[in-house]
């Protein structure tokens, strides 16, 4: 049974319309990627998944439950990473670690987090004066605070150099093995190809493939998830 | 720890960490008095009445509890919403109660020691007596902040920055810094004006009269209850983390 429905979501806002029709299921246990150009509705529809907006139309289930109506039990279960959030600059790494995991019935160590995510030798600076990759670090142990079934990363490398890039693609399939689903939102094909077992292309609000990075260049007839992608989305 | 005693207990560190408004909230309304008390004549009888200082020393809590609820506090939490913090917290299961509660809770400690401060400084500086109705002033201040910061919170709520916050702020702080005395002594103001302060947040009247002994009158205190309980529950309803 899939952990994650989503069918013929729509969502629209007052001045355009970000989701025209999206369709997906998520398995349990893998790395789903939801691929896509600036602007094509990706993170309106993780947000929406998550419980953040409501849906014009469509449904959507996620671990059985209604983003919406249950939206304090899907929390308890699913960890968010956002796009564009941030921390009070003065709050310390550690500080940060142990508030939300007040949040939680049943969170995971702090302790274990910091290590695991290498930010024990930064758990006494301030949030203001990390650098990016360790914002993101830190961002990843967020989502993972409340031990989650589901962990949703949205524009995680972003912003981040290649080495750091690297170093959260294997935090990413750390995630995943041990045995967290991760829904992931990227525009980076490399990123893509590397990590997710399956890829919803999204574009202009709607699905417009859904298969393996393999699935995809083979259809396309390309050799590289980058060459497929603009096959697919027919702009050349 | 549960989820409002650390949010309370992170609130209060922050705060400590950038201290300016703290620092401000708790020895504005003592400086001012001390600045005040040393013009000439202030500290006399007025034409055989009370001194204006004694007259006077309520409006600074007005003051005090106005900056803290209506300016210090609403900008804080929308800067929260504007930064992307409380939709961060929106993922999580906790309620945006909590952060109301840690931040009212803050603003009152820092406007309950700036009030005992100006007491402490009225008393030993001007000898200007301490309230003559404990109780009544107790709940008169207790009201009259609850009020104040219940529009504070009403003001974080519908707001998207800090600087609409402050600016929707403004639309109460104004006629409440006016009408409580801040600006122009009461005694100085028609009478109108000074009908309609009395039960106007945060009872700057009640807060007067518990100081030189009359004693609040309880309508005051009950208008001023159901203002308080009426926007408390109409800023509580609004508040959300999105």
């Amino acid at each position: 049974m899939p952990i994650v429905e989503v069918k013929n979501l729509r969502k629209s806002y007052p001045d355009k319309i970000a989701v025209e029709d999206v369709s997906f299921h998520v398995e349990r246990g893998e790395i789903f990627g939801i691929l896509g150009t600036n602007g094509a509705g990706k993170t309106t529809t993780v947000e929406c998944l998550q419980g953040l907006r409501e849906p014009d139309s469509g449904s959507i289930s996620v671990l059985g439950l209604d983003p919406r109506k249950d939206r304090d039990a899907l929390h308890e279960r699913l960890g968010a990473q956002l796009q564009e959030s941030e921390l009070p600059e003065k709050l310390k790494v550690s500080e940060a670690l142990k508030l939300y995991a007040s949040f939680y019935r049943d969170p995971a160590d702090p302790e274990k987090l910091l290590d695991q995510l290498a930010l024990t030798d930064k758990r006494d600076s301030y949030f203001k004066n990390l650098s990016g990759g360790q914002k993101q670090r830190l961002s990843i142990a967020l989502a993972l605070i409340g031990n989650p079934e589901i962990a949703v990363l949205d524009e995680l490398t972003t912003g981040l150099d290649p080495h750091a890039r690297r170093d959260a693609w294997k935090l990413i399939e750390g995630i995943r093995d041990s045995g967290v689903t991760v829904i992931l939102v990227t525009h980076f094909m490399d990123e893509a190809q590397r990590l997710c077992d399956r890829i919803a292309v999204i574009e202009a609000g709607r699905v417009l493939a859904l298969d393996t990075p393999a699935g995809l260049m083979h259809t396309a007839g390309e050799t590289t998830l980058d060459d497929a992608f603009v096959t697919l989305t027919g702009r050349n | 720890m549960n989820a409002l005693t650390r949010l309370a207990a992170t609130e209060l560190k922050l705060s400590l960490r950038t201290p300016m408004w703290l620092i401000l909230g708790i020895l504005f309304p003592s400086v001012v008095l001390l600045a005040v008390g040393m013009i000439p004549g202030m500290d006399r009888p007025y034409e055989g009445g009370p001194r204006f200082i004694d007259v006077w020393a309520p409006s600074l809590i007005v003051l005090t509890v106005t900056m803290l609820g209506l300016q210090t506090m609403p900008v804080h939490l929308a800067s929260y919403r504007e930064k992307g913090i409380l939709r961060r917290l929106a993922t999580t299961p906790v309620s945006p109660a909590n952060l109301i509660i840690a931040q009212v809770a803050i603003n009152a400690m820092i406007a309950v020691a700036g009030t005992v401060l100006l007491l402490v400084v009225g008393g030993i500086v001007f000898d200007i007596p301490g309230p003559q109705d404990p109780l009544g002033f107790l709940i008169a201040f207790v009201l009259g902040t609850g009020s104040v910061f219940g529009l504070g919170v009403l003001a974080a709520a519908l707001a998207r920055t800090s600087r609409s916050a402050s600016a929707l702020a403004m639309i109460a702080y104004f006629p409440i810094m006016f009408l409580g005395g801040v600006y122009l002594p009461r005694q100085f103001m028609p009478e109108f004006v000074n009908r309609v302060g009395e039960f106007t947040p945060p009872g700057v009247q009640a807060l007067q009269d518990a100081w030189t002994g009359t004693g609040p009158q309880p309508l005051q205190l009950i208008v001023l209850a159901a203002f308080t309980a009426g926007i408390g529950f109409l800023a509580a309803r609004s508040f959300r983390w999105e």
